[in-house]
């Protein structure tokens, strides 16, 4: 009795940085930041209760609030399934034996690494400049030039694109998962006859899915927490028009600039449901997309 | 497969044309910096310098707001280095319970661990930051490195997948030898996780090199400002005439990302395919 006593003792030591760290850091922040949500709160003063009023300005008075949600369900839908398919289609192309694919995809993966640097989202603003080389490729191919600073979606698609940029991770993840196709199946699809595009979608893609449910669910995840590139392509305005004003700096410009501290405790958690939600649809509506080695199929 | 030679090279002109595009902008960056302010957007289209000048670099390592560039760097290291040991020393630690011990409610916290995963931090950002005021925290770099000694999710699933690949008749061999589990853990299983722990250091450090939130609310004087905060300071004073500055510096501040890329490479390769990081 003694040794098993010990033996839960020893377990709980182990994990005790976790379990010590998850009461102090994000248990306990994330009651408060509830309780603050229904209150009035500017660091210096205590808070003052409310009730709903934040969640009623959020939802019926703040136009804002609704332009950020916007922006940000827009960046998060067009970012994520686009860097999706950028991913996949390098990493098919990246999956043979030619000699050169290991320098290939070092280059196609360096802007994930580099990508949520300060640096990038600097380098980003440049070359969306009026004089920049996105407009000198456009007016190459007979396109007038965007102002990209000017106007909203122009801006917001600076954000998304510096995304899609990214899909490095993804691919790699995806080239992992190719090699684990058995070729048996390709053979067989051969023999009976399957063309390209057949295989790909009876095979290739189904074999992918359950890393793709993984892969969605975090960068859905990421997307909707973007802040760096935000703030620096805007320079923490979130411009033009709140055009790039994601959910993320709204909610830092509502509590650290205004010191709304009680309105960005708010904010916080409609995100945190809005997340769960997405998340729940992912799982729950997994078992008709995603495909598991078991079931026949 | 038969040597075909029109597709062959069809393969590699994609691939090639693909991998050039990815990289053109960090190139004509790069190119920019060695040219004088003043043409860097007058002569956007040509990528190659017409004079390569070193100024901006000069320029720029002299650094902003009364501080060397020098001094940003070694701020960004300071952070770097106490959060990275704290988040990976704990993060095995961590792992090793839960991947070999077995006690009570195990399942549970590691249900909680996975769920925190997946959690936006955007939750705990404010009231994080009231808590780290209400301690006198702020101004340090202490609300920055503190937390990372308690463990990372992503870490911990990295090494616990790792750990798990370890036959664990060593672990039974070792407990008849009578050794006990701390001394199994840092003698047995350490030495033999060290490429997770590798690939755990290599992303702390991305993440820690290129954070701007955490410095932006808890750190104020430019004398405490890590890299990215000192370009961030070179983007408000934006001006034509400190540009090729900014463009010197951001490239000064990709340099160790890229150079730890190269070095370890594998790691990080092996790193994300296994465990879907970043």
């Amino acid at each position: 009795m003694r040794v098993a006593w010990k033996n839960q003792l020893t377990g709980y030591a182990f994990i005790s940085p976790f379990v010590i760290g998850f009461l102090v850091f994000i248990l306990v922040p994330s009651c408060v930041s509830l309780y603050l949500s229904f209150t009035s709160y500017d660091l210096f003063t205590s808070p003052r209760w409310i009730g709903l009023d934040n969640y009623k300005e959020m939802f019926f008075e703040d136009s804002k609030y609704w332009q950020s949600l916007k922006v940000t369900l827009i960046y998060v839908f067009m970012g994520v399934p686009l860097r999706l398919a950028f991913a996949l289609a390098i990493a098919m192309l990246l999956n043979t034996a030619a000699k050169a694919v290991g320098v290939y995809r070092t280059i196609y993966y360096l802007p994930s690494i580099i990508g949520g640097s300060v640096a990038v989202s600097i380098m980003w603003r440049n070359i969306y400049g009026d004089e920049g080389i996105i407009n000198g490729l456009l007016n190459f191919f007979g396109v007038d030039s965007v102002r990209w600073f000017a106007e909203p979606f122009a801006a917001l698609w600076m954000l998304i694109s510096l995304s899609v940029w990214q899909f490095g991770s993804s691919m790699l993840i995806f080239l992992a998962g190719l090699k684990n196709i058995p070729s048996e199946l390709y053979e067989a699809a051969g023999v009976d006859g399957a063309g390209a595009v057949r295989r790909f979608f009876s095979i290739t893609l189904p074999m992918l899915t359950p890393i793709m449910l993984f892969n969605t669910i975090l960068q859905t995840i990421g997307a909707f927490l973007t802040f760096t590139p935000a703030y620096i392509i805007s320079k923490g305005e979130g411009g033009p028009l709140d055009g790039t004003l994601l959910y993320s700096l709204y909610l830092f410009r509502q509590g650290f600039v205004y010191f709304d501290m009680g309105y960005a405790s708010a904010m916080a958690w409609v995100m945190l449901i809005i997340v769960a939600i997405f998340t729940a649809i992912l799982f729950a509506t997994s078992k008709f997309w995603v495909h598991y080695e078991s079931k026949e199929g | 497969m038969r040597y075909k030679p029109l597709k062959w090279t069809l393969y590699h002109v994609i691939a090639a044309g693909g991998a050039l595009l990815m990289v053109y902008p960090v190139i004509w960056l790069l190119m920019s910096s060695f040219k004088p302010s003043a043409q860097i957007f007058q002569t956007a289209g040509s990528l190659i310098p017409s004079e390569w000048i070193w100024t901006n670099y000069s320029q720029g390592w002299q650094g902003i707001g009364g501080y060397g560039f020098g001094t940003f760097i070694k701020n960004s290291l300071v952070l770097v280095v106490l959060a990275t040991i704290g988040a990976v020393l704990s993060s095995a630690f961590v792992a090793f319970g839960f991947a070999r011990l077995k006690f009570f409610g195990s399942s549970f916290w590691f249900a909680i661990m996975m769920v925190t995963l997946m959690l936006p931090h955007d939750v705990t950002l404010v009231p994080q930051y009231i808590m780290f005021a209400k301690m006198d925290w702020l101004n340090s770099i202490k609300p920055i490195v503190v937390p990372a000694y308690f463990g990372a999710p992503f870490f911990i699933f990295l090494m616990i997948q790792f750990i798990r690949t370890i036959p664990s008749e060593l672990d039974e061999a070792a407990t008849i030898d009578g050794c006990g589990k701390f001394r199994l853990f840092y003698r047995i299983i350490i030495p033999l996780i060290a490429p997770a722990l590798a690939t755990a250091s290599i992303f702390s450090f991305y993440w820690r090199w290129e954070d701007l939130i955490g410095p932006v609310l808890y750190l104020n004087k430019p004398s405490m400002y890590p890299v990215s905060m000192a370009l961030k300071m070179y983007l408000d004073a934006d001006t034509l005439s400190n540009w090729g500055a900014m463009f010197a510096m951001s490239i000064v501040s990709l340099v160790p990302v890229v150079a730890v890329f190269f070095a370890f490479q594998k790691h990080i390769v092996e790193g994300i395919s296994t465990s879907g990081l970043k």
